[in-house]
């Protein structure tokens, strides 16, 4: 019944927000052994139409784990996960419909040609007879692969393999298109267009893919998750992570160095450290005090000429997440 | 569904060059049997029209043809059946049948369907080597029916164990080895028991090679039906469930 109204085609952020309620993917306590090794624990979330979900995490978290139950690779041992509405567990057919899947490995017949391959999947997918056709030609389109349609997949570089694979995950037009690790192995270019394929999928389509990349994230998802040792960490949006990237630390140097007992008591300064020629960390609890600093030098000739706001990587924030001993999962925003 | 997955089964068979290496040869060796029994037919037929109730061309020349040639394809068929499923697990693209709204079933039956078409086209190819006769004298049509019935059975059933195996391993070799092992266990089973009828019985009903010499004779019985169809079903059974397993927590 969702699925008339999620092949309308819809762009714009106002109407990205009125559609955030259209639930695609729910995932509800979702648990998973390898004897007893647990390899998802307790793993909940829900995806709307209009995201694009960040799946972040060392190797071996369980990002693979779970996508493979999500698109019914894999049994969960416990859970229950629902695609459009539809129960995976109870009616796996009329769930699959709405799911496109990449593996980490594209599930290529190298023997066949790109349209022999994409014509099967149509097939696969229950494309009907007289849309298999206009379907393949689409997803070629959407994946920049128009004239490769007679060559042989095994002659086709990783790169183009990889495309392969995209068009084969959204030649039916899922509801859902899920992507674990796209990018690996492709070069600085390729990056940028998958990365910029999976923007344009995520307009009229929901998306999650995994990675442990994370400027990946910053560039394609409105949505982050990070899985550690099988549970979620983290969970919010693609903004509020930026806003954990602020260090609330400015690196400041001057030609006329003050001491450091001169700079902690400018104004919102909390701490001030002495670094090698003339340069200082500083840091601020609440208020930024680069306009202070500024003004204080220029008054006492401190010859200010260098003031960077230090930030944070992803690196960083990503470690202490999943090094940390007492992780709870945030709530969202 | 399972028409498509049969359907690039089959095209993938016949874009490997090993496909129609194995055609050319079995229907080469074929082909030098079949010769030499005809002739061999023409060499002694005054002598064997002296015999009360003797054999006819069809009991000396396509009998025997069609006995050997349950031998040599048993030798092959692995051949054949090794990549059906083995191939998916190794390239990883098992995971595109198992996202695909398809059941495990259909899968299956996909892939035996793709097999049992190529040797069915083997099969009719051998069927046409004993129909020439019919140019220069007459066969017994019913015999040749059973026989051909025969041999489609026992193939469907090579095509069927060799799924199973094939659905147990990555390797390709090793499925192929593992099922000419079961099918040679099978065909020489009833070796075991002679001389005790109290088992022999029983190891002669699980021979392969029992029941098929049963049919080639012209003796059309259900039993012999019924036990090429019990071990098709089971094999498919059990590939359903061992794809199953791979998805299930263990």
């Amino acid at each position: 019944m969702a699925w008339f109204a999620l092949s309308a085609p819809s762009a714009g952020r106002a109407k990205k927000k009125q559609m955030a309620n259209e639930t695609l993917i729910r995932v509800e306590q979702l648990y998973r052994y390898y004897g007893h090794y647990c390899a998802v624990n307790n793993v909940s979330f829900e995806l709307a139409k209009g995201e694009v979900l960040g799946f972040l995490g060392p190797n071996g978290a369980g990002k693979s784990s779970t996508m493979q139950m999500i698109t019914g690779n894999l049994a969960p041992s416990a859970g229950r996960i629902t695609v459009a509405g539809t129960d995976l567990l109870d009616h796996p057919k009329q769930a699959k419909r709405q799911l496109g899947y990449l593996p980490e490995q594209p599930p290529l017949y190298r023997e066949l040609t790109v349209d022999e391959y994409l014509g099967y999947c149509a097939r696969l997918h229950g494309v009907s007879r007289g849309e298999r056709a206009s379907a393949v030609k689409r997803a070629k389109e959407r994946c920049g692969l128009d004239v490769e349609g007679p060559r042989l997949i095994n002659n086709l570089s990783k790169g183009y393999q990889q495309r392969v694979g995209i068009a084969q995950a959204i030649l039916h037009n899922p509801a859902v298109v899920i992507l674990d690790e796209p990018t690996v192995g492709l070069d600085p270019i390729q990056i940028r267009e998958i990365r910029a394929l999976i923007r344009e999928l995520g307009e009229d389509h929901g998306v999650i893919l995994s990675t442990h990349i994370l400027p990946e994230v910053q560039g394609t998802c409105s949505q982050v998750q990070i899985i550690h040792q099988g549970r979620l960490v983290f969970s919010d949006s693609t903004d509020s992570l930026e806003h954990r990237l602020r260090a609330h630390r400015l690196i400041v140097a001057f030609h006329n160095a003050p001491t450091v007992d001169e700079l902690r008591q400018v104004t919102g300064v909390t701490d001030a450290q002495a670094l090698a020629e003339g340069r200082f960390l500083v840091d601020y609890a609440d208020t930024d005090p680069a306009e202070a600093i500024v003004e204080r030098a220029a008054a006492a000739g401190w010859r200010l000429h260098e003031l960077t706001p230090e930030r944070r990587t992803l690196e960083q924030i990503f470690v202490e997440l999943t090094t940390a001993e007492h992780n709870q999962p945030e709530e969202a925003a | 569904m399972i028409a498509a997955i049969a359907g690039r089964e089959l095209k993938s068979l016949f874009l490997s060059p090993l496909a129609w290496s194995i055609l050319a040869v079995v229907m080469f060796i074929l082909g030098w049997i079949f010769l030499v029994q005809v002739d061999s037919f023409s060499v002694l037929q005054s002598r064997l029209a002296s015999v009360p109730n003797g054999p006819g061309v069809t009991d000396w020349v396509v009998a025997p043809m069609l006995g050997d040639a349950g031998v040599i394809l048993m030798l092959v068929s692995p051949l054949i059946t090794m990549r059906l499923l083995s191939e998916e697990r190794r390239a990883r693209t098992l995971g595109l049948l198992f996202s695909s709204p398809v059941s495990m079933t259909e899968i299956v039956l996909g892939k035996y369907l793709g097999a049992l078409v190529f040797f069915m086209i083997m099969l009719a190819l051998i069927a046409i080597m004993p129909l020439s006769l019919l140019a220069g004298t007459s066969l017994d049509l019913g015999m040749l029916a059973a026989g051909l019935l025969a041999l489609a059975l026992l193939l469907a059933t090579f095509a069927a164990a060799g799924l199973f195996m094939s659905s147990l391993t990555e390797q390709p070799t090793v499925a192929a080895v593992s099922t000419f092992g079961m099918l040679l266990l099978l065909w020489i089973i009833d070796w075991a028991g002679t001389g005790r009828p109290q088992v022999g019985g029983a190891f002669s009903y699980l021979s392969l090679a029992h029941h098929y010499q049963a049919l080639l004779k012209g003796l059309v019985s259900s039993t012999d039906i019924v036990y090429f169809l019990l071990v098709i079903v089971t094999f498919l059974v059990l590939s359903i469930r061992r794809l199953d397993r791979d998805r299930l927590p263990h």
